[in-house]
């Protein structure tokens, strides 16, 4: 495994307290140096990523389920072919960002039995369920949009594993964002029943993608940190207003209205959205959501019934091993 | 409200063309189910992949049949408005996922034949199969190594192991005989050069299958009795599940356009 050829972690514990070297970390970080896998780092620090990178890797393959639900029935061969390499994509960010969390010194094992157990978390947005064909437009548009307000500023992340994987996600979000967008596009121009649906999914979605940017800045726990580490370039609610600034033109383009009668552009451009039901959010993060239990069945289930095979596949590579060794001795 | 099935001019080049088809299209259709539930992520990869493929391989013979059709209908009209009886792919290839052992025997069934059909069409004297069967080959050589290895593994891994891999191969060897057959109206177009007989493929084919067979430590059955009917559209009970998930959009919504 790959973390066996870093330096262990266990030298921080003893160092947590040492000011020097913590100071010259903070002076890399300030200038705007990359943190790699074997620098010396504080401890915190590296619970801090490899929580928020697990979270990530975690979201992206939890999120491969809402979407899948659609694969056997999207609506024409294209659109099949195309949703299909979507969530693969998602499933090749989940690997590409264990990796980058195995970097940190604990292995996809630890990490996925951690959200199997349902002690890690992952994004909120993928415990609501996907009813037609309008809900994968809607999350290749709005979610995959927050998605990457949320994730371009990472690519400038302090963390060297991390903004890599970074780079490479982004772009391919961007385009799972635009073939979204494109989805709605043909749902709008279609039949009324389509434009119907097109709405209705908006309708459902529009809430629970705002809540994706975490709760409000004074409520939020990790951010002072997080930004000094450069980890956070940006609040939850500066990125939470770029992302409606940025999304209320393309709805008008598609002709859809925002489920917010209330909302209004300040003198400044923006637009200021009415109160969050920051209630649901807490319902979902604690587990009350339309679909926590399924989601978790689900990976749990193909877990358990994968047990065999990952069991066969390690056998076989021992038994391997070992007829090599016999035929060395020969 | 319902939506009427299209009708096919099956002539011999159509219908040689459907078969093809709705092969890759069940089979990649399959594969696609197993999206975010496979033993391990590298495996989600690896099944969403062979299922692009298939997709892919589809899409480019079901445009062939309407172009040489010509009367109007298109990929996803093959695709979404023919039933059970206008199906015709294999009956190997609708059959369930089952387990990972028993969609790997399938997969290594079908792409081994597969392969060997591929690179023998790209002599075809029909331009358009033989660039789709070039195209083809490349992604079946690639799907033969992915299931052959996994047949080894699982067939010498564990006692659990060997035992559901020898299982789906008792199970699911009475389908591939089917591979091998042909009817008058191939047989037309194998002699004019354009399609393949499938016949002096199978030594080739059972020597593989046998090699890799026999290094997992594993056994084929005994029985040679052959199940056919899926090129003539009697198929398993399992297909008419699978066609009212795979249309159930266009069903819905005549007319409308994604």
């Amino acid at each position: 495994m790959y973390t066996q050829a870093l330096n262990s972690s266990e030298g921080e514990d003893r160092n947590v307290e040492d000011a020097a070297r913590a100071a010259q970390f903070q002076a890399r970080i300030d200038a705007d140096e990359r943190i790699e896998p074997n620098d010396w780092m504080p401890a915190a620090y590296r619970k801090t990523l490899t929580r928020q990178i697990s979270q990530h890797a975690h979201s992206e393959i939890v999120g491969m389920l809402p979407e899948g639900n659609w694969i056997t029935r999207a609506p024409s061969l294209r659109r099949k072919a195309a949703l299909l390499a979507k969530v693969q994509d998602e499933c090749g960010h989940g690997l590409y960002l264990y990796a980058a969390a195995e970097t940190l010194g604990t292995s996809r094992e630890e990490l996925v039995d951690l959200m199997l157990a349902g002690k890690a978390k992952y994004s909120s947005i993928f415990n609501y369920p996907t009813l037609t064909w309008a809900d994968i437009g809607t999350i290749g548009w709005l979610v995959d949009g927050a998605a990457i307000m949320n994730q371009i500023p990472l690519c400038r992340c302090s963390y060297g594993p991390y903004a890599r994987a970074m780079i490479r996600v982004c772009k391919e979000e961007s385009f799972h964002q635009r073939q979204g967008f494109e989805i709605m596009l043909m749902l709008c121009r279609g039949t009324d029943e389509q434009k119907a649906m097109a709405q209705d999914a908006l309708n459902r979605w529009w809430w629970p993608v705002l809540m994706m940017f975490g709760p409000p800045d004074q409520a939020s726990q990790h951010s002072d940190t997080s930004t000094k580490w450069k980890i956070k370039r940006f609040s939850n609610d500066e990125l939470r207003q770029k992302f409606v600034d940025a999304t209320v033109p393309q709805a008008q383009f598609l002709g859809l209205s925002i489920p917010d009668p209330g909302m209004k552009q300040n003198e400044a451009g923006n637009w200021e959205y009415s109160a969050i039901d920051w209630e649901e959010f807490k319902q979902v993060l604690s587990g009350n959501g339309p679909c926590n239990r399924d989601r978790l069945a689900a990976r749990r289930k193909a877990h358990d019934d994968g047990a065999w095979v990952r069991e066969a596949a390690m056998a076989y590579a021992e038994k391997r091993r070992q007829r090599a060794t016999l035929q060395a001795a020969e | 409200m319902t939506v009427a099935n299209i009708t096919v001019s099956e002539t011999p080049l159509v219908l040689y063309t459907l078969r093809r088809a709705d092969d890759a299209l069940i089979l990649g259709h399959r594969l696609s189910e197993w999206c975010g539930h496979a033993p391990m992520l590298e495996e989600d990869m690896a099944l969403a992949n062979m299922g692009l493929d298939l997709l892919g391989q589809a899409r480019e013979l079901y445009a062939y049949a309407a172009k040489v059709e010509g009367r109007g209908n298109d990929e996803d009209k093959f695709a979404y408005l023919r039933d059970v009886r206008q199906y015709r792919n294999l009956l190997l290839l609708e059959q369930p996922n089952g387990d990972f052992a028993r969609t790997m025997v399938r997969q290594f069934f079908y792409a081994t034949f597969a392969d060997l059909y591929w690179r023998a069409m790209m002599r075809s004297s029909d331009a358009t199969l033989a660039a789709i069967a070039a195209k083809s080959e490349k992604e079946s050589a690639y799907h033969v190594r992915h299931s052959s290895e996994w047949i080894v593994r699982l067939g010498d891994g564990t006692e659990e192991s060997h035992r559901r891999v020898q299982s789906a191969i008792d199970e699911l060897w009475a389908f591939t005989g089917e591979m091998f057959s042909v009817d008058d109206s191939e047989r037309g177009l194998i002699d004019a050069g354009i399609g393949i007989d499938p016949a002096p493929l199978r030594s080739q084919w059972l020597k593989t299958i046998t090699g890799v067979v026999g290094e997992a430590t594993l056994a084929l059955p005994k029985n040679d009795w052959m199940q056919q009917g899926g090129r003539s559209g009697r198929h398993s009970e399992h297909l008419g599940h699978l066609l009212s998930e795979l249309q159930s959009m266009p069903r819905t919504f005549p007319g409308a356009t994604w």
